[in-house]
């Protein structure tokens, strides 16, 4: 750690720890409904199960990107950040508003919330992702700006690197599309049209800077590679995401209500989306292969590798299977969609955000890297999380193939939960293999605390 | 990457192409838009069908459901139930939940009055008349 502000960085990664333990713990309640249809019922629907599920999600995911923009933008700006206090101030309302709004939903009918936090005077919750109250969602834009002013008023002080300006407008971006979730007309097509702007652009354009610029930050500290190389590979990778990506857009307007075009645009489109994924592959392997330094953190090397590899495969790779408009008008819809949301979220975002806490964290706590038997520990949490997504994703795949034959194909098709009933042993499979991601997810936590008095390992 | 290929250039291409992208997916956009009446339908979006949206959004419907095939895959497609089940079944079936059949999913009773009901059917009727170039595949969704 180069400069004092950048310890701002340490409650926001525990928080993003913590709240991803919670999101875990929702997802296998989920997962045990999806087989025992009443587990929990009526204390924890699977609504709302599924609510807490997702939005702690994108929360600690959120909470992972600020923790490495203020461990980032420091080092890269070579200046201490601007207000280090307003940082602080900054995660007790989003840890507050966070916390209080997952309260909200599991205490009282999501009526009722919506009744008591002014749905009534401007109409946004109930949409899928967005299902904040308001007080939540104007939390997060004054969050989100005094975040940003810091960062900006920190990057315009210091030293102007690519990483820092793409890390920038990535952020940025995050704010500015996250404002369309205020908007919903009583028109479900155009609501639906919007609503994406917020959903789409966010993780499969400006989220995709933010990845960028974190996994480039890792690969220049741990591989000692030349910026200018590294930079030039950051700034093809983006230029991609957003040619291939915000046209991409389109493979979610071929069902809704919106014009047949877009069934060309969307197909054509999204079907280069992988492009960029696999160059961020090539790009961190090509980086660890020409590396100029033995970095003594060999777990955070491998989180790096893995973020390209598992985004590819995820994002990629089962994002393609679905995406031509001829094959979406059958998987649109099923377990097939969840399964690469699955996979491609672990893949690239929770990856990155774990790539940039192994490599930061160790120097938070003042040492260049864990001992060896940490990184060893951290390293099999990364192993059974990684297997275990990737057949989570199997198993879904499977259970929505299934799914599609039964209930869309054929002359005779089943009713919907006829044909659940058929998938149920993969489910089952799911279910179970969601426990050994949550060892895997004790595993990691552990590492923080294992032998962490012995020396660090040697490079 | 090739050396005559430089960081300038790749700057370049992610300012140009963005920025290139960016205003094609406005121009798409405000066509879209302008296509939409035809094929929303916009002209039957009457007050009861606004409030079923609302109805629709404050008991998370979409949180088990899919409507248009986006939301949750936990419960059937509900952007063709009207078609599929009719208006008076929705609504036996809205006031008959929960099922309490022993192991299988469970949907929440909500408590709606009639014109609640109603409202929601509305929207139901109105959503199953969007033109979806004939998705979904048959009338199970």
């Amino acid at each position: 750690m180069q400069f004092k502000s950048q310890a701002v960085a340490k409650p926001y990664f525990i928080a993003a720890i913590a709240l991803f333990v919670g999101q875990i713990l929702f997802g296998l309640i989920m997962g045990y409904q999806y087989v025992v249809g009443d587990f929990l019922f009526p204390y924890i629907p699977f609504n709302v199960a599924r609510m807490v599920h997702t939005n702690l999600l994108i929360v600690w995911i959120l909470f992972g990107f600020m923790g490495a923009a203020y461990y980032l933008i420091p080092e890269e700006a070579e200046t201490e950040l601007y207000s280090p206090k307003l940082a602080m101030l900054m995660f007790w309302i989003f840890l507050g508003a966070g916390v209080l709004t997952i309260v909200g939903y599991l205490a009282v009918p999501y009526a009722t919330l919506a009744q008591a936090t002014g749905n009534d005077l401007l109409a946004t919750m109930g949409r899928e992702f967005l299902e904040q109250p308001l007080p939540t969602k104007i939390g997060i834009v004054i969050v989100a700006l005094a975040f940003l002013f810091n960062l900006s008023m920190t990057v315009l002080k210091g030293r102007k690197t690519s990483i820092s300006l793409v890390l920038l407008i990535g952020l940025w971006g995050l704010a500015i599309f996250f404002l369309f979730s205020f908007y919903n007309p009583s028109n479900l097509v155009l609501d639906k049209y919007f609503w994406w702007w917020t959903v789409h652009l966010w993780v499969e354009g400006v989220w995709e800077l933010i990845l960028g610029a974190m996994l480039a930050f890792v690969l220049i500290k741990i591989t000692g590679v030349d910026r200018e190389v590294i930079e030039k590979w950051l700034y093809v990778i983006i230029a991609m995401t957003l040619i291939t990506g915000i046209i991409g857009t389109g493979h979610h307007y071929f069902w809704i209500g919106t014009p047949e075009y877009w069934q060309w645009f969307g197909s054509v489109f999204s079907a280069l989306e992988p492009i960029p994924f696999f160059m961020m592959t090539v790009f961190a392997f090509n980086m660890v292969n020409r590396r100029r330094r033995e970095h003594p953190n060999k777990a955070a090397t491998l989180w790096a590798l893995g973020t390209g590899v598992m985004a590819f495969l995820g994002a990629g790779v089962w994002g393609f299977m679905h995406t031509l408009a001829p094959v979406n008008f059958f998987t649109h819809g099923t377990q097939i969609t969840a399964a690469h949301g699955h996979m491609a979220f672990y893949g690239a975002y929770v990856m990155v955000n774990l790539t940039m806490i192994s490599y930061a964290m160790p120097l938070l706590r003042g040492r260049s890297a864990n001992s060896g038997s940490a990184q060893v520990m951290e390293m099999w949490a990364f192993w059974m999380m990684t297997v275990s997504i990737v057949f989570i994703t199997l198993f879904l795949t499977a259970a929505g193939i299934l799914q599609i034959w039964l209930q869309r194909m054929g002359s005779n098709p089943m009713s919907f939960m006829d044909a659940q009933d058929q998938v149920m042993l993969f489910y089952w499979m799911r279910e179970i293999t969601g426990f050994v991601f949550f060892a895997g997810l004790v595993l990691y936590i552990g590492s923080f605390f294992y032998k962490q008095n012995e020396a660090p390992a040697a490079a | 990457m090739n050396e005559t290929f430089t960081k300038a250039m790749a700057r370049n291409m992610f300012y140009g192409g963005a920025v290139f992208f960016f205003l094609l997916f406005l121009a798409l956009t405000f066509d879209t838009v302008k296509n939409l009446p035809k094929r929303d339908h916009r002209e039957n979006i009457t007050e009861s069908v606004v409030r079923g949206k609302h109805i629709w959004e404050t008991r998370n419907c979409v949180g088990c459901h899919t409507i248009l095939g986006e939301g949750a895959y936990f419960a059937p497609e509900l952007g063709n139930v009207y078609k599929r089940r009719g208006g008076e079944f929705i609504k036996a079936w809205i006031a008959a939940q929960p099922t309490g059949i022993p192991g299988r999913r469970q949907m929440p009773q909500f408590h709606l009055n009639d014109q609640e009901l109603d409202d929601i059917v509305e929207f139901l009727k109105w959503t199953s008349e969007i033109d979806t170039n004939n998705w979904p595949p048959n009338i199970e969704g």
